[in-house]
């Protein structure tokens, strides 16, 4: 295997020391690599993690043979922000046995973007779940599929959604539109952890 | 090569893995590694060596994360962190860790956002 020509882009600056993790989850469909690829300077990526029912990812690889075994597969890309900046946005599937692999391989996200179909607005509502318990800042971006246009307040409560949690429509395949959910994720971060993650004085964000 | 046509381990004989890695086994909690550490070849490949390994330190001449050498490798994360974790104990990579471990940094968020605006 020649890794020359295998390479997706052009490498990282030498200066590059520090990682960081955007993780964009939803249902098969939303639109999740489409919004990795709108932003990210490498063509996305694919890799996998192997773990058991129970949790615990089959390093001990005797678990291969398991029948207990399940992969989970994900795409992600790569945004260098700075010198030593490197984004990486992670698709990962939202479906109950992903989630196994939240703490191995999410642990330390900045935060995550759940993509919604308006068509499809239930799918969402396991993953919200899940980052509300995990206590994962997250904003909620309905990709624009030409689905039903419900007003806010009615996503808001097929979502259940906390009133501080910031909801935005995007359109995966622009550039700008994934850029900008990733700024208003970011922003929230910034608000959340400036505020005080106890704070209850946080306002509602209506961004749609 | 990572197209369509296979994802990375999925096709791979379990004893491929098992041939690669030496049959260990390491508990996940224990790897120093986090999917974005990036890491850094510090010599050459040398002759004889692992064909993986090899690969490994020619992918991180510049510092590469380790969910793209594993999908490189087209093998799964776990496996991947096992073949870094034996290059790094042989001292022939060095692993830059991200910064931030549970609570984000005020000053790390605000670079984030500089670096997205300017996209
Ligand atoms: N109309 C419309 N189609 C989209 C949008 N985003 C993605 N798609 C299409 O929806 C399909 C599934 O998207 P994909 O990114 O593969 O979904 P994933 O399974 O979540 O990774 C692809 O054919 C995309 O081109 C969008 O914002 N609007
Ligand atoms: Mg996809």
């Amino acid at each position: 295997m020649d890794s020359a020509t295998s390479r997706a882009s052009a490498p990282l600056g030498a200066s590059a020391d520090n990682g960081l993790k955007i993780v964009i989850v939803g249902g098969f469909g939303v639109g999740k690599t489409t919004m990795v690829r709108s932003v990210s300077e490498i063509r996305p990526l694919n890799t996998e993690e192997t773990m058991t029912q129970a949790g615990a990812a089959v390093d001990d690889l005797t678990g291969v043979h398991a029948k207990t075994t399940t992969t989970v597969a994900f795409d992600f890309g790569r945004i260098t922000l700075d010198a030593r900046n490197v984004l990486y946005l992670f698709g990962a599937p939202g479906q109950e046995r992903f989630w196994f692999l939240w703490d191995r391989l999410f642990q330390g996200t900045l935060g995550a973007v759940v993509l919604v179909d308006t068509r499809r607005i239930d799918d969402s509502w396991y993953a919200i779940d899940r980052l509300e318990r995990h206590g994962t800042p997250f904003v909620v971006a309905l990709n624009d599929f030409g689905g039903p246009d419900f007003a806010p307040a009615q996503i808001r409560e097929a979502l259940d959604l906390d009133p501080h949690v910031p909801l935005l429509r995007c359109d995966a395949r622009s550039r700008e539109s994934a850029k900008e959910v990733l700024i208003t994720l970011v922003e929230h971060v910034y608000a959340r952890y400036a505020a005080g993650a106890a704070d209850p004085a946080r306002p509602t964000q209506e961004l749609v | 090569m990572n197209g369509a046509g296979g994802r990375p381990g999925r096709d791979d004989a379990p004893d491929r893995l098992y041939t690669l890695t030496g049959g260990r086994s390491r508990a996940g909690a224990d790897s120093p590694f986090d999917l974005v550490t990036l890491v850094v070849a510090e010599c050459d490949p040398v002759p004889g060596m692992q064909s993986e390994h090899a690969a490994i330190l020619r992918m991180t001449e510049r510092p590469t994360a380790v969910v793209e050498i594993a999908a490189e490798l087209r093998l799964p994360v776990g496996i991947t962190k096992i073949l870094l974790t034996d290059l790094l104990d042989a001292g022939r990579v060095s692993a830059r860790h991200p910064r931030q471990e549970a609570l984000p940094d005020p000053e790390i968020l605000e670079q984030v956002l500089v670096g997205l605006r300017n996209l």
